[in-house]
């Protein structure tokens, strides 16, 4: 077999999944959103630009999506970081696995059991009720935004804290006590090395978060209550409910290039933020 | 984050200072009575050494000896159980290692990756408060770089450096800090032989022209010996002996100094008799042995008797005057300079001659199986203590 004939070989069983489970259907969709809805719901074959005209009228979704994904990514690498760090930089080596077990501990069971249990939490009779013993009244937590970037940080926080963990724990501590010998304070010594260094896991952290987030349905239908909702509830209601397939296509199509333009938008600024690094591969 | 100017101009290396005539008597560093234990083990057990303002001091010793607990101490990375370690005059035990006047060169140097050469040199610089101008870090690092002669390597990536560039990084960063101590630990262990001895002389230049006082950990005797000013002998934890090469050389406190200084043969005994400073050691089958003792030794003490390979010599027939036992020819091996012969003596066991180039020549090569008189003056025999 030929250098080529064995690269296909290689490819070929990839390439046909990437082309039966997304090419196709992406191609559908992009062709359904130029259609019409037919008169009991479907699809109408038509070319018209009417769908994406009426994209307006899901606005609330989209705005939803672009400031709940970005926000919950950085709220998850706020709360991360510190405890990546922790695992890997302080923690006692005989706790280190333990530790890390009970970081995964929660992804054994279903994100909508966890997630149901914060409607408990959060509804009249949890965390607002515990507020008014101390006399704090009438918060309303479930169904807000807030509650929605709760349940966002805590479905997807091991994602973030696994690659910065295993960044950080690769990190050559000898640059630490290098950098503390040449006179850097232990905070200084953490901006100046740890930091620039645990980029890469930074980076595929909030990659991998902010990617699942925009595709994100589950979490907002549950404690958003369909007052807070992204995106993806959009769709679920116009492929299921409203059976618009048109309108739906159009409304993912969008979706779809809003998170192609952000990922590279992400990838160029983290590049040039690692500019000509060979030492850690940023991407 | 700074960037360099573009190629470098040739810069003096004005800002380094040296020792001075200001070297007073008062060392620059001390270690008084400092024991470091980690749990139950005894890394360093009351280390007492003064060191001397510009000096190339040497901590020599097998792995696990507390050589580098030693270093790691002044550097502030340990603290000391008890004791004191002293800078300048001052206790710094808890002085924490950002705080200190003392830079180090890691045994696998622990550059930056994320960072250019130039940035590496200059990050010590650039944590001072208030922080130098960036002229004059610029200065500073083009100067360490010229000095360790890697100018034009500003822009360079560490991973783009050979091992010994990399170490002559790891060496700029450190010294253009001016410190008051710099600290090598095995700075050399990662380089090949050749470039080892190059570094090697560079090193004791670059320490002779800046006169900043340099405290090695090697366990390479070769090193000690060739680069350092005084040596510090240590074992298990303590300190065994301190002084310069050849002191360590010619007057070995015991057996264990006089094998680890050099090389030697070594005949146990016990004192039968003394007279003076020359101990009589009678070794087995009746046969005793006449030296110098360095430290006192009391009749029956056992000791053993060093006589360097280099102080004995072959002759076919004894002049008479002369200590000499009858020896065979076991093996030869031919060194240039020298020869080195393993002998054999009937009761005695093997030992080993090294015999210089011109004796061979006017007494000519001897060969395997040769019986031959193994000589020495008695002068050149010591007699230590056998610990």
């Amino acid at each position: 077999m030929t250098e080529r004939g064995r690269n296909i070989f290689l490819l070929a069983p990839a390439g046909a999944w990437f082309l039966v489970m997304l090419v196709i259907p992406l191609a559908v969709v992009l062709i359904f959103s130029f259609g019409e809805r037919g008169p009991a719901g479907g699809y109408v074959p038509a070319f018209t630009l009417e769908q994406y005209a009426n994209l307006p009228a899901r606005w609330a979704a989209f705005k939803n999506t672009l400031i709940l994904a970005p926000a919950g990514t950085l709220a998850s690498l706020l709360i991360a970081y510190p405890l990546a760090y922790y695992l890997a930089v302080r923690a006692d080596a005989r706790w280190k696995t333990v530790l890390l077990v009970l970081v995964i501990v929660p992804f054994w069971t279903s994100i909508l059991i966890r997630s149901y249990a914060w409607i408990f939490l959060l509804g009249g009779r949890g965390i607002p009720a515990l507020l008014a013993m101390i006399g704090i009244e009438d918060v309303r937590l479930i169904n807000t935004p807030f509650a929605v970037l709760i349940g966002i940080v805590y479905g997807y926080l091991p994602l973030m804290v696994f690659p910065i963990f295993v960044n950080l724990d690769r990190l050559d501590k000898r640059l630490l006590e290098a950098s503390s010998d040449l006179g850097a304070s232990p905070w200084r010594t953490f901006l100046q090395v740890t930091l620039p260094m645990s980029l890469p896991g930074i980076a595929t952290g909030c990659l991998l978060v902010f990617i699942l987030l925009m595709g994100e349905f589950l979490i907002p239908a549950i404690l958003g209550g369909g007052k807070v909702f992204f995106v993806g509830n959009a769709l679920v209601d116009l492929f299921l409910q409203s059976r618009n397939w048109a309108f739906g296509s159009a409304v993912a199509a969008t979706l779809v290039v809003l998170m192609l333009g952000s990922v590279t938008a992400y990838m160029r600024l983290i590049r040039r933020l690692g500019a000509q690094r060979e030492d850690v591969a940023l991407m | 984050m700074y960037r360099t100017g573009k190629r470098s101009q040739i810069m003096s290396e004005a800002g380094y200072t040296p020792p001075s005539a200001t070297a007073t008597a008062s060392p620059i560093a001390e270690l008084r009575g400092v024991t470091k234990r980690f749990g139950e083990v005894l890394a360093a057990d009351d280390l007492n050494l003064s060191i001397r303002a510009g000096e190339f001091l040497s901590f020599l010793g097998p792995s696990g000896c507390g050589k580098t607990t030693a270093l790691r101490m002044l550097a502030g990375f340990e603290t000391p159980t008890s004791g004191e370690v002293r800078l300048d005059g001052a206790v710094v035990n808890t002085l924490e290692p950002y705080r200190r006047p003392v830079n180090m060169v890691f045994q696998h140097y622990a550059l930056f990756p994320h960072l250019t050469v130039a940035q590496n040199i200059g990050y010590g610089l650039r944590q001072r408060r208030p922080k130098p101008p960036r002229a004059e870090i610029d200065r500073k690092v083009r100067s360490a770089l010229e000095i360790v002669r890697l100018d034009g390597f500003e822009g360079r990536r560490i991973w783009e450096m050979s091992g010994g560039q990399q170490q002559r990084v790891a060496l700029a960063r450190a010294i253009v800090n001016e410190p008051k101590l710099l600290l090598l630990d095995e700075p050399m262990a990662a380089l090949d032989r050749k470039l080892r001895k190059e570094m090697q002389i560079e090193l004791q230049n670059i320490q002779r022209r800046l006169g900043i006082t340099f405290i090695l950990v090697t366990h390479d005797q070769e090193e000690a010996l060739s680069m350092s000013d005084r040596i510090c002998i240590m074992r298990d934890g303590r300190i065994v002996q301190t002084g310069a090469p050849r002191e360590l050389y010619d007057q070995p406190r015991n057996r264990y100094v006089a094998g680890f200084v050099g090389t030697s043969n070594f005949f146990d005994g016990a004192v039968t008799g003394l007279d003076g400073g020359t101990a009589r050691v009678a070794i087995r089958d009746g046969i005793v042995l006449a030296g110098r003792a360095l430290a006192p030794v009391a009749a029956g003490q056992a000791v053993s008797v060093s006589i360097r390979p280099e102080q004995i010599r072959l002759v076919r027939a004894a002049t008479g005057g002369e200590t000499g036992w009858p020896v065979s020819i076991l093996n030869r091996i031919f060194l240039g300079e020298h020869t080195e012969y393993l002998v054999k003596h009937e009761s005695l066991g093997e030992f080993m001659v090294l015999t210089p180039r011109q004796a061979e020549l006017s007494d000519g090569p001897f060969n395997a199986g040769e019986q031959l008189t193994a000589v020495w003056d008695a002068g050149s025999a010591l007699v230590l203590d056998k610990d």
